[in-house]
């Protein structure tokens, strides 16, 4: 026992216990039973997903003009459908109609990107001035593109707009207005003044305890009520500030976590060099609680994209119900998996976009703290 | 001397009590009377009296709870006191936030804990209260915070962010963050506590330049090193209280209170 105890030196790892064969060994076939559930798994892939591929890519229908085409082989995916209804389903009713304008809202989607992309650029002069002029002009750029009253092109009213565009519009004048009242509602509810904070908290917990469909429902129904009557607000207006005043409950929920967060030494720092409260707030707490609440901040946004759909309850036409609408016409009757899988996919590729973006953000604004 | 800053001074002639009436000529900085300070019904000052004259190094040690920190965070109102005056270089502090602001702009401090602002760069620290509350224009007040980065030796350092650095040079940071804004009097409160043992030297070394410059300083620590060196005087906090207040040779050689002997024992 006295015996000084000698380790020998470890040995490598057995090749069965790293690598491909080693993570299979140890996930997959570890015990009998997940043995049985993986070979399980396999069997039911194995009928299944050649089964998707054959539908949706092998047998399906990409050309053609009318369901003619679909209709002579309906073991096959009917893409032909989306091709063919492709204008209505991404820009609503009016453009699905004019072919010849839809170079409106496209322009409109180019400047957007090309905004959005030079924004992007990491070593950019002015770059705070620029965006916040794309911020307050693109919108009225966006608007008399779509529209056309302004430059004097034949009008598409709101009420006919649609599809991906609707969806688009609505989610980001929703996020970028909730923003900036977020921000405000966050710092009232952690206010020192009673009157403030009560009104914070009663805006915050109103709104997050009432359903967007709710809101929006309202919105419609309600507002025009309490105007007198002649006022008519626009439809796509009145989805717009209750899509707002909802997020902006949801946004300054997410902020304050954030704000929670901050060490109070940075306050104490921040008292001590004599900076005032707003000085403070935008130099030293804003910067690292936006920072903090990017992941919530952009879980709200992704749940706002996907609930747009909920407009159809004031008889607008996102994405999703413009696809759904196109199938259930008469020309397209009976194909409404495309539209749903095509509706899904777009849904999908946007929020996995924002996504994959606000962890990038997260990375690039990271400063080893 | 800026008379804007300072609209108390030509007419404030109040004696300072205690011990250091020989200098009285010198100018009183820190002015705290019978000051009295609770949380909720825990009285953490108890009729705390202190005079800080133009260039004076006092040091306050005492064991933890004694009050040390929150004396020296009344000073610049980070914690507020219930009863009693402070008035620091003229301006007294009350809820009035313009006299405030006021103080904060003369007075620096250096935490324990550094508190640098960790979105910034080490320079960025060090220009932000310049630029905004001083209104310096952006070249000059990075000017000016090189200058003090190099005389803290970490001006190499000035693009880096604050967690990329150690903890004295972090501190040395804050200190060099503090200077920017040309303080008059400079708080420190336990500045050498959270570092590691190789570090706190830096650290004082720092702190005992400043000192030779004639900055009046209020240095909370333990570092009786520092305090037998540097400091004109040393205070000895318990229970709110200031217990001992004296020249280093006598705080430490003859203390007279049985608390100092206590703590000085456990401590050397």
């Amino acid at each position: 026992m006295t015996e000084h105890h000698q380790p020998l030196p470890d040995l490598p790892p057995p090749i069965t216990s790293t690598g491909v064969i080693g993570w299979m060994r140890q996930h997959l076939f570890s015990s009998p039973l997940n043995i049985f559930l993986t070979l399980l798994s396999l069997y039911v892939l194995s009928i299944i997903v050649p089964n998707i591929i054959n539908w949706a890519f092998i047998d399906a229908n990409w050309t053609g003009t009318d369901r003619t085409v679909c209709d002579a082989n309906p073991n096959g995916a009917c893409w032909t459908f989306i091709n063919v209804r492709l204008n209505q389903i991404l820009f609503g009713l009016y453009y699905g109609q004019h072919a010849d304008q839809i170079w409106r809202p496209i322009t409109a989607f180019i400047i957007l990107a090309g905004l959005v992309g030079l924004l992007l650029l990491p070593r950019l002069r002015f770059k705070a001035w620029l965006g916040a002029g794309v911020l307050l002009l693109y919108p009225f750029v966006a608007f008399a593109l779509i529209h056309g009253e302004w430059l004097g092109l034949p009008v598409a009213n709101s009420s006919q707009w649609g599809g991906l565009m609707l969806t688009f519009i609505l989610a980001s004048v929703g996020i970028v207005a909730a923003l900036p009242l977020g921000i405000l509602l966050a710092l009232g509810r952690r206010s020192e003044m009673p009157l403030v904070r009560a009104f914070s908290v009663t805006y915050i917990e109103f709104w997050r305890g009432t359903p967007l469909i709710t809101v929006l429902f309202m919105a419609s129904v309600m507002l025009p009520l309490f105007f007198p009557s002649g006022v008519e607000f626009d439809k796509v207006m009145r989805a717009v500030i209750g899509i707002t005043l909802f997020q902006s409950a949801y946004t300054a929920e997410a902020i304050r976590g954030g704000l929670q967060a901050i060490p109070r030494g940075q306050y104490e720092a921040a008292d001590a060099l004599g900076l005032g409260y707003w000085k403070k707030t935008i130099f030293i707490i804003l910067p690292q609680a936006l920072k903090i609440s990017i992941p919530g901040i952009v879980n709200s946004f992704i749940e706002l994209f996907k609930d747009t759909s909920l407009v159809s309850i004031i008889g607008l036409l996102d994405l999703l119900n413009m696809a759904q609408t196109a199938s259930r016409s008469i020309e397209w009757k009976g194909y409404d998996v495309e539209a749903y899988i095509f509706a899904a996919m777009l849904f999908w590729i946007f929020c996995y976009g924002i996504s994959r973006y606000s962890q990038h953000l997260e990375k690039t604004l990271h400063r080893g703290h | 001397m800026n008379t804007k800053s300072a609209p108390l001074t030509d007419t404030y002639r109040h004696a300072p009590v205690g011990h250091h009436e020989n200098d009285l000529e010198k100018r009183l900085m820190i002015d705290i009377r019978d000051v009295h300070k609770w949380y909720g019904e825990f009285h953490a000052l108890k009729a705390v009296n202190l005079q800080v004259h133009k260039g004076e190094r006092i040091v306050i040690c005492g064991p933890s709870g004694s009050g040390k920190s929150t004396l020296i965070r009344c000073i610049n109102r980070l914690e507020e006191h219930q009863r009693g005056d402070i008035i620091v270089d003229g301006t007294e502090l009350t809820n009035d936030i313009k006299h405030i602001d006021q103080v904060r702009r003369e007075v620096g401090m250096v935490f324990q804990h550094f508190n640098l602002f960790p979105h910034l760069t080490v320079l960025e620290n060090c220009t932000l209260a310049p630029i905004w509350v001083r209104n310096t224009p952006r070249a000059e007040a990075e000017e000016t915070a090189r200058r003090y980065l190099e005389r803290v030796d970490i001006l190499e350092q000035a693009e880096k962010y604050p967690g990329q650095l150690s903890g004295g040079q972090q501190q040395r940071v804050a200190i060099a963050r503090s200077l920017c804004m040309n303080p008059r009097i400079m708080l420190f409160d336990e500045p050498t506590s959270a570092l590691d043992p190789e570090m706190i030297k830096e650290v004082l070394d720092v702190m005992v330049e400043l000192a030779e410059e004639g900055m009046t300083m209020v240095v909370v620590t333990h570092e009786m090193g520092f305090a037998r060196t540097v400091a004109d005087s040393v205070i000895f906090m318990d229970q709110g209280e200031i217990v001992e207040y004296a020249a280093p040779e006598e705080f430490f050689e003859n203390p007279k209170n049985e608390r100092t002997r206590e703590f000085l024992g456990q401590i050397l």
